[in-house]
């Protein structure tokens, strides 16, 4: 939009959040990460909290989280973000530290470090984006392939007796003491995106009151990967991926219930 | 004058960290070098700083590389199986340009090896050791005194360059107890106006090794490559013993050093013109010492608990027309003094040349 028009206008109902860099995103028609850094970078303007934002990025496609966000922000290695996140906020504790997670990130490579930090009820968030394949290297399996489904690296579907299961993160990690809140959302259409930003802003909120980890795990779409067209993409999300990863909270302390119910916050 | 303190190798570490302002610690329990996270796990709360007993040696590195980041002075310690583990982490450190201390007590090894003293990570520690074109500043502490000083100084140099330094005792030394005395703490810490502080009136500050864009390939190697020409032309560290007069010339570092210094007082002893060149910087490596040397002395024998790594530096120091032999122990076996002079004499016996 031009400035000419937005001079015509009263109002302006939708601008581009403060967080959120004029840089344009490297992904893909119809990938989902677009859609999540867009939530991150409202709830962190609406929380107030940009100053005091880090984003902690993973490796794969949301690698070059720093460039798009407007806070400060670093690379960490393979599966690693939830340490680098644990050292920043043991050593600043009024900053607010967040990994940006893919599933090969998170569920493969880096199970150690996010179950480990959810163990410590770490006072850092997670957002965990599952498209059940990997992304950037083309479109191998991923810990969270769906089973039967084709991947650069499964050429005849995932096979159990060959490869395994696809991990529910939410449900394993759901069992430890240490995470405040776990949910999972999705982001195929316009009342999901909604409930994946009250999700993702809860989870900050959870840190903002020192209530321990929070970890929002979201459904994405790789059309690319997943060889299909952008709507098609979503479509698939729905048939195959919810019936396997239910959507919902599957951890809410006492006290983030509390906080979920002030009214006019979430 | 100074009060001296009876101390373990181990615990100075951990206390010489303190003095320098280490404000957070990582650490997995690995022998022989347990004391310093024990050690820490009390001492650092009782200071304010920040303590965390890590899930593996992987997060406790890449926690370090969190804690740098955020503008912190951090460390780590371990041995060598843990050290391999690490190697990721301080490529990315050194990649991302940040600072850390990472400690490594040499055991026996490869693999599993064994909880004696060594020093097989020679190569490892002094080459890089990880992935890519990079160097890490290398110190090498012979007594517990210096496990203080060196660890101090890792801490200066490691914001100095923003750069990983590591300290490299051996699992003896780690376990040795010495009267040492305590240094002044470090007040004052470097500004890091490039950290991860929060974007608070100031542009947002972007930490990382990712480099997208082709044209910037080689710069960015090249900004580090200037930093490493830079820490070879400032920070070459050595003690010469005897070095004036001496035919033969003992190299060894750490605690194959102490057997050294012993082996040459008992040459000396004998009549036999020896001396000691001990690098206390093993990255950067006292090249040019050594080849100055080489035009007057005779023989050059090389002290090490490995298998012929120290030695290679050695001779590319020293060039090929020189007489340099190997004397070692390897695996976790300390390294006599006796076994040093042992090799003195056997090569003074035989004139160079062939």
């Amino acid at each position: 939009m031009t400035e000419l028009e937005t001079s015509e206008l009263d109002t302006a109902l939708y601008h581009r959040p403060e967080s959120l860099e004029d840089y344009p995103f490297h992904f893909c028609p119809g990938c989902g990460h677009g859609i999540v850094f867009r939530l991150i970078a409202e709830v962190v303007d609406e929380l107030k909290i940009r100053e005091r934002a880090v984003c902690v990025a993973s490796i794969g496609c949301s690698v070059t989280s720093y460039h798009y966000f407007n806070f400060d922000g670093l690379e960490s290695a393979h599966g690693r973000a939830p340490a680098v996140a644990t050292a920043i906020k043991r050593c600043h504790p009024h900053l607010i530290p967040f990994t940006y997670q893919g599933d090969g990130d998170l569920a493969s490579i880096g199970t150690a470090e996010i179950v480990h930090a959810c163990a410590r009820g770490e006072n850092i968030t997670t957002i965990f984006i599952n498209n059940a394949i990997y992304g950037m290297t083309g479109g191998q399996m991923a810990p969270t392939t769906l089973v039967g489904m084709y991947s650069t690296s499964t050429p005849g579907g995932r096979k159990p007796s060959l490869a395994g299961y696809p991990i529910r993160v939410c449900e394993m990690l759901s069992s430890l003491d240490g995470p405040a809140y776990i949910a999972r959302v999705s982001v195929h259409n316009p009342a999901a995106v909604r409930k994946a930003k009250q999700a993702i802003k809860l989870a900050f909120r959870t840190q903002l009151a020192n209530l321990g980890m929070s970890l929002v795990e979201v459904l994405s779409p790789c059309p690319t990967n997943w060889r299909v067209e952008p709507v098609e993409a979503l479509k698939w999300l729905v048939k195959h991926m919810l019936p396997q990863y239910p959507l919902g909270e599957y951890k809410l302390i006492e006290a983030v219930a509390a906080l979920k119910k002030e009214v006019g916050r979430a | 004058m100074s009060k001296k303190t009876l101390m373990a190798g181990n615990i100075a570490i951990a206390e010489g960290a303190i003095l320098a302002g280490c404000q957070a610690y990582f650490g997995y329990p690995i022998t022989p070098q347990n004391e310093i996270l024990e050690h820490m796990s009390k001492r650092m709360p009782e200071e304010g700083r920040v303590f965390v007993q890590t899930e593996s040696e992987l997060a406790a590195i890449n926690m370090v590389f969190g804690a740098a980041a955020a503008g912190c002075r951090a460390m780590t310690s371990t041995s060598s199986p843990g050290f391999s583990l690490e190697q990721e982490g301080i490529s990315y450190m050194s990649g991302a340009e940040l600072p850390g201390v990472i400690v490594n007590v040499m055991r026996g090894g490869p693999g599993l090896g064994n909880i004696g003293g060594a020093q097989g990570d020679y190569f490892q520690a002094t080459k890089g050791g990880g992935h890519g074109d990079y160097r890490v500043i290398n110190l090498a502490p012979a007594s517990v005194q210096e496990m203080i000083d060196l660890t101090m100084l890792a801490f200066e140099l490691a914001d100095k360059y923003r750069n990983p330094v590591v300290v490299l005792p051996d699992g003896f030394l780690g376990q040795a107890m010495e009267p040492v005395v305590m240094r002044e703490p470090v007040t004052e810490l470097p500004s890091k106006p490039w950290a991860i502080t929060g974007a608070v009136g100031r542009p947002k500050n972007i930490i990382n090794s990712f480099e997208m864009d082709p044209v910037n390939y080689r710069p960015r190697v090249e900004l580090l490559l200037r930093k490493f020409d830079e820490i070879r032309r400032n920070e070459v560290r050595y003690e010469g013993i005897n070095l004036d007069d001496a035919s033969l010339v003992i190299v060894a570092y750490g605690s194959a050093s102490r057997s050294a210094l012993t082996a040459m007082n008992m040459a000396r002893q004998k009549g036999l013109l020896v001396g000691l060149l001990r690098p206390i910087s093993l990255f950067p490596f006292p090249y040019q010492a050594l080849s100055n040397l080489a035009q007057k002395v005779v023989d050059f024998l090389v002290a090490e608990l490995s298998c012929g790594q120290l030695i290679e530096d050695v001779k590319l120091a020293v060039g090929l027309d020189k007489r340099v032999e190997l004397v070692n122990q390897y695996g976790g076996v300390p390294l006599l003094a006796e076994e040093i002079l042992d090799a003195i004499e056997k090569l003074i016996k035989q004139p160079a040349g062939r």
